[in-house]
């Protein structure tokens, strides 16, 4: 697992270009990370996803120097990153095309958290006068929909701009979760920032520790003993299968189907109840640690493996009846059409790529920890670009994880117990971690200075994806935005930072 | 008609909590307790096991404190589970779910002296005497993780049924007798989980739920967020919990429908 150990250096006015050049090459994009120097200088790092690696461009902004030639200008991928980064680095990305704040709304003269900094901050409040205002015109009205919805729902604000039914245009606004979590980062000693990196986005915290674990070991240079990648993979594959249930449970709410909905809640619920007895955590926490895992799972295999069976086999029983109910399928057919080649341009990630054709999943391109050595399909062969399309994914993965988790525990009651984690020497340098969450590509890039946690950016797939969330309306009306909004599955607080 | 057939097949799943205690609520670790040594009454106010101040340090969030004797503070515990691995002799995971507590000092265990939570505790049962058979939840996330969402979205599935219970989750704050509130408490949900607590009719209870709800958690401190949301509403009823489980929760619910007198809360 090597990710790009020589990034290739360029000046800030050459970066647009050769990210640009570096897609049309055939990498996808995949994130523009800034960290803040001592000096005031400011390094921006583009990474772009090629089949078998990651590649990074680096640029270094000189002290006190804040604009530079948009990357978003020639990429439209990169609008959200530079917003982002223009919030909280107050850098100025030249030509952007729409320099909203999005999750930190500031005025021109406070200053910018500049994650990778040290220095003493205030607290910053929300400029809400620093967002663009609503639209005007003959018949066409705002509905601002949050940050308080209806239903237990993560807050976020949707402004709904219509001239009564369809939904020409949609704006997001995120910054109400901002948790300034990029800044806490650089506070934490390693083990804590594992801690933190769980409750990035709680519903995957696995993932986010995994992800941030194997790049400290990659740093590190260490290999998690084989079993501790078998216990690691068991609850990342049931993660994903109760983040991708809890899209199919908001499905079966949205279109009124009480049974369907029962049944599905009622299989989460299992699920959870199941990793808490793996782990004593009902999301998997503690479970990663640098170097392995905390321990043994507490449950023999085979009471394992015969609980998953049966879970396996309700879901695939209901699925079965859920996907030939017409009053079900007709809210999701032709609803959130996100055409192939928005879906490719932009590089979508997960469940929502996959729906649209656009296959990258990094347990079967980029392999890392047990996907190595256990047999991981791709969901491939979705190409309906709908809500149904999505779901479809979600189910097939599903299926998915249930066989790699018979996989791993196999080969777990196969093999030696233990020892369940090795020593990982003080991080020195900086390096990307991945791993393929349940809402997507999920990154890691972290820059460490003798032992101490320069800045460490969890690049979210909700964050990628929610970009595109406006762009997937064409056609749709109220009624279909429960679907949309299920079919993306996004979690929030990955997305707010 | 495939799925009425469906619809039975599990038989009856629901907890029968709280009328019997659950058996999986209360096998969860829901909070850290700490465990005495045998033969330790404290010598001159002080524990008599001395080394505690190093005991300090295991905690990420700084939650155990030496204050005449050693406690951990709930409100800030993440329960990560890491003081009961290092000194299994002095800590231990609470077993019960019900940790929900009407005073933030009384999340402050071993508690000093509980004559303090008399009054909160009266004045909170006489404020929800109309609530006691049946209440409406308005639930709020001030910047959560995501998962305390998971947890109090689980109180409808078949298992918790808080229906039952009379428990119900309204669209409006105008119908709300309750805010749930999670997370941090951001700068940026401060003004629209005031509006909502502003909206809300005459009487009204706050829990706040998990402990980023309580005290921010491992998120504090933080430039944008924190801690916790006490400081934007008053809050009644904290449940601790890195998320709080559905047990949890739903101890919290019952304590501010004032349906617990006499009870550990």
């Amino acid at each position: 697992m090597s990710p790009a150990p020589n990034p290739v250096l360029i000046a800030p006015a050459r970066l647009a270009e050769s990210v640009a050049a570096a897609v049309a090459a055939g990498g996808r994009f995949a994130g523009l990370v800034a960290t803040a120097r001592g000096d005031d200088s400011t390094v921006l790092r583009a990474l772009v996803a090629n089949p078998r690696h990651f590649s990074t461009i680096e640029a270094t902004l000189e002290p006190g120097s804040k604009r530079y030639p948009a990357v978003a200008a020639l990429v439209a991928a990169a609008a959200w990153y530079e917003r982002e980064i223009c919030d909280l680095f107050g850098l100025e990305p030249v030509g952007h095309p729409r320099l909203d704040p999005l999750v930190l709304p500031l005025r021109p003269e406070e200053p910018r958290p500049r994650p990778g900094g040290s220095d003493d901050l205030p607290r910053l409040e929300p400029h809400v006068a620093a967002l663009s205002g609503h639209v005007s015109g003959e018949g066409v009205f705002t509905i601002p929909y949050g940050p308080v919805r209806s239903g237990v729902f993560e807050s976020v604000e949707y402004l709904v701009e219509t001239p009564g039914e369809e939904i020409p245009h949609l704006r997001t606004r995120v910054y109400h979760k901002h948790r300034g979590l990029d800044r806490r980062f650089g506070d934490l000693m390693v083990d804590d920032a594992v801690l933190l990196a769980e409750r990035v986005e709680g519903t995957a915290s696995v993932a986010h520790a995994m992800a941030l674990c194997q790049a400290l070991e990659t740093l590190g240079e260490v290999e998690p003993p084989r079993c501790a990648q078998l216990v690691r993979a068991v609850h990342a594959e049931l993660e994903r299968v109760a983040v991708h249930l809890d899209s199919i449970i908001r499905h079966t709410e949205g279109a009124g189907q009480a049974v369907a909905y029962a049944r599905m809640t009622l299989y989460k619920e299992r699920i959870l109840r199941l990793r808490a007895r793996l782990c004593g955590h009902r999301f998997g926490r503690g479970v990663v640690v640098p170097g392995g895992v905390g321990g043994p799972l507490q449950l023999e295999a085979v009471e394992a493996l015969a609980e998953v069976e049966t879970i396996d086999r309700a879901i695939a029983s209901d699925a079965r009846a859920l996907m030939a109910t017409p009053s079900f399928l007709d809210r999701l057919r032709g609803t959130g059409m996100l055409p192939t080649a928005v879906a490719v341009e932009h590089g979508a990630l997960g469940p929502v790529g996959r729906g649209s054709g656009f296959v990258d999943d990094a347990r079967v391109q980029r392999p890392y920890g047990a996907y190595r050595f256990l047999g991981c399909e791709a969901a491939t062969g979705f190409h309906g670009c709908d809500a149904l399309a999505r779901q479809s994914v979600r189910l097939e993965e599903i299926r998915q994880s249930f066989h790699l988790v018979r996989q791993a525990l196999d080969k777990l009651s196969g093999s030696e117990p233990g020892p369940w984690r090795h020593d990982v020497p003080p991080p020195h340098g900086t390096v990307l971690g991945w791993v393929e969450a349940p809402h997507g590509e999920l990154l890691y890039v972290v820059e460490a200075e003798r032992g101490r946690l320069v800045r460490v950016k969890a690049r979210c797939a909700s964050f990628h994806n929610l970009a595109l969330f406006a762009q997937a309306f064409r056609g749709d009306i109220f009624t279909d935005f429960v679907f949309i909004e299920a079919s993306f599955g996004l979690s929030m607080a990955g997305v707010s930072g | 008609m495939a799925w009425v057939f469906r619809g039975l097949r599990e038989g009856i799943v629901t907890t029968r909590y709280p009328r019997r205690p659950d058996g999986y609520g209360d096998g969860y670790r829901a909070a850290v307790s700490v465990v005495d040594p045998p033969n330790s009454a404290p010598v001159d106010g002080r524990d008599a096991t001395g080394a505690d101040e190093d005991l300090v340090s295991l905690c990420p969030t700084g939650s155990i404190r030496v204050d005449r004797r050693l406690r951990v503070d709930r409100g800030s515990c993440i329960v990560c589970g890491r003081c009961v691995e290092a000194r299994p002799d002095r800590f231990a995971f609470e077993p019960s779910p019900e940790v929900a507590t009407l005073g933030r000092s009384a999340l402050v265990v071993p508690r000093e002296d509980d004559s303090a939570l008399k009054d909160v505790r009266a004045e909170l049962y006489a404020r929800a005497r109309a609530l006691r058979r049946s209440i409406h939840i308005r639930h709020v996330d001030a910047g959560s993780d995501g998962s305390e969402e998971w947890e109090i979205a689980a109180l409808t599935n078949p298992v918790y049924d808080v229906q039952r219970l009379g428990i119900f989750f309204t669209a409006t704050p105008r119908h709300a007798d309750l805010l749930l509130v999670t997370g941090v408490g951001t700068a940026g949900m401060a003004g629209p989980l005031q509006r909502t607590f502003d909206a809300m009719p005459d009487p009204r209870v706050v829990i706040a739920a998990g402990t980023d709800a309580i005290s921010g958690g491992l998120v504090h401190p933080s430039y944008a967020a924190g801690p916790g949301i006490g400081s934007i509403v008053p809050v009644d009823v904290w449940v601790p919990g890195s998320p709080p489980s559905p047990f949890s929760l739903l101890h919290g619910i019952l304590a501010a429908m004032g349906l617990l007198a006499g009870s550990a809360a």
